[in-house]
């Protein structure tokens, strides 16, 4: 579904990617793990148009997209939580959900889509009046999924949703993360809690400044010591 | 009643200060620029106006539409051209940039049709008096008053409730975010700067019929009155443009009833000061720091 080939990533004259590639297949959920600065979210930035590739190309159900104007990218197919969430706080909750349908005209399907987006998270729906920057971090971690969710997309991006959360906050929001891809959304995950993404994934690279250094099933990555050592807290 | 008189004048005053500050507190919203050229868009709706008053014989309202239309081209031109190049530049150079484009109108203006000013004619309007409890209101400035009111309501109508008024919000408030939601930011830009333009050419008109001379340096101290009325409110905050202009036009007004009317202008320069030293954010404004 998603093939990223051998990309680099500049910010200015640093390089924050070199040569990555990943992919991604209909229905997985795939995990990128790795430390603080590791790339991560340049990568993420670069898939939803973002960020310019400097070499290498990004191909979608088989048609390049590197480089192209984000609001393409997103009528494409591909929805990006970023980190940090970065919710509209000064709109009511309803506003932002409706924000994530900006490109859709359908509003029979808008309507369902915000049913199926209280369905999953309750909460949104008691708040849907209230100003999104009054809500808990995991309820704006929730509208911030909920919000891409609002684009109908086939490939989630989510960057470090477990960011900030409560340990039982982190187990319900991948739940819902596991919900989203048996309805057919294809996920690539961003995560530092190594633990929790392996958990959930099918597969899971590993990237280290700016480079894919391992990948593999999730289960191989789970056993693997270098893993281990590094993410699982190396015991 | 004196009094209650001077009000009047300073609330219709005060609604052209407001409109211009619209555009000023609606750009930099989106931007973070302060485009100094809006007062000069000011005077070019003022003089769309007149010709298309005097020279194409039309009324008030199609003259205060064409002069609305002309202007919101002419601001998307300038960003186009002037602004968006320096998108990701320094904040100095986009200011610089934005005197030399105030300065380029004002002049070009006059290379084009000399300097001499304008009169509009006084014959536009119905100019009667309405006395409402011993004050007298001019049915002028009573309509001007009005036109001013429908065109803020209008603004909020289109911010709050239509889409490009949300992707509006969406840029100003975070332009990362927008773009995910798959907003296009250069569009947007383009049309806060054809909203604000509109708004500031709609006043041309109305400045034109109210104080009826107008000339190509008219747009220098409006522009900088309705700056400091953005800057009053709380700059980036519409209603905020809204209650500074006003309030502004009235603490002018007052200020003249008293007598003491070769102050007036300095007295709102004393208000930019006193804003800047004891409220910077403005009336309307929280203390957000900035995001590093």
């Amino acid at each position: 579904m998603l093939k990223v080939e051998s990309i680099d990533v500049f910010y200015g004259n640093i390089q924050a990617l070199k040569g990555v590639s990943l992919e991604v297949q209909e229905g997985e959920i795939v995990t990128l793990i790795g430390a603080n600065g590791a790339g991560k979210s340049t990568l993420l930035k670069t898939i939803s148009g973002l960020l310019k590739p400097k070499h290498g190309d990004i191909l979608y159900e088989g048609q390049s997209i590197a480089g192209k104007a984000a609001q393409m990218i997103v009528k494409q197919g591909i929805s990006h939580v970023p980190e940090g969430r970065r919710i509209f706080a000064n709109m009511t909750v309803e506003e932002n959900l409706e924000l994530g349908a900006f490109l859709r005209k359908d509003k029979d399907g808008i309507r369902q889509d915000f049913e199926k987006v209280y369905q999953l998270f309750p909460r949104l729906h008691e708040r849907r009046k209230q100003l999104a920057g009054t809500l808990s971090g995991g309820e704006q971690q929730m509208l911030a999924m909920g919000r891409a969710l609002m684009a109908r997309p086939r490939l989630l991006l989510l960057d470090e949703p477990s960011m900030g959360l409560a340990p039982l906050l982190v187990k319900t929001i991948f739940r819902i993360i596991e919900e989203i891809n048996s309805f057919g959304t294809t996920i690539l995950l961003v995560e530092q809690n190594a633990n929790m993404a392996l958990s959930v994934a099918d597969r899971a690279y590993v990237i280290e400044s700016g480079r894919v250094v391992l990948s593999g099933s999730a289960e191989e990555l789970n056993a693997s010591e270098q893993v281990k050592m590094a993410y699982l807290g190396g015991h | 009643m004196e009094l209650i008189q001077q009000l009047v004048n300073g609330i219709s005053l005060g609604s052209i200060y407001a409109l211009i500050a619209l555009g000023y507190t609606m750009v930099y919203g989106i931007v973070r620029l302060i485009n100094f050229a809006h007062g000069d868009v000011f005077m070019v709706g003022a003089f769309v106006g007149f010709y298309a008053i005097t020279s194409l014989n039309l009324g008030f309202f199609p003259a205060l539409l064409l002069a609305m239309v002309v202007c919101a081209l002419l601001g998307v031109i300038i960003e186009r051209i002037a602004y968006k190049p320096l998108r990701n530049a320094t904040r100095i150079a986009a200011l610089i940039t934005a005197i030399g484009v105030s300065l380029f109108i004002e002049y070009g203006t006059i290379y084009v049709r000399g300097a001499q000013p304008e009169a509009y004619p006084s014959t536009l309007l119905p100019d009667k008096s309405i006395e409402v409890f011993g004050v007298t209101i001019s049915s002028q400035s009573l309509l001007i008053l009005c036109t001013s009111i429908v065109l803020m309501i209008l603004l909020q109508l289109i911010v709050h409730k239509t889409k490009i008024g949300k992707a509006m919000r969406a840029v100003s408030y975070d332009s990362e975010a927008a773009r995910l939601m798959g907003i296009n930011v250069d569009n947007t830009i383009s049309a806060t700067f054809a909203i604000g333009s509109a708004l500031a050419g709609a006043a041309g008109v109305i400045f034109g019929i109210y104080y009826i001379k107008i000339e190509p340096l008219m747009g220098i101290i409006p522009g900088l009155k309705a700056f400091v009325a953005a800057v009053l409110g709380g700059i980036g905050i519409i209603p905020g443009a809204m209650v500074g202009g006003l309030a502004l036009g009235v603490i002018e007004a007052l200020v003249s009833g008293l007598g003491y009317s070769l102050w007036r202008d300095g007295v709102a320069f004393i208000v930019l000061i006193l804003i800047l030293i004891f409220r910077p954010s403005g009336l309307f404004g929280k203390n957000v720091r900035e995001k590093v």
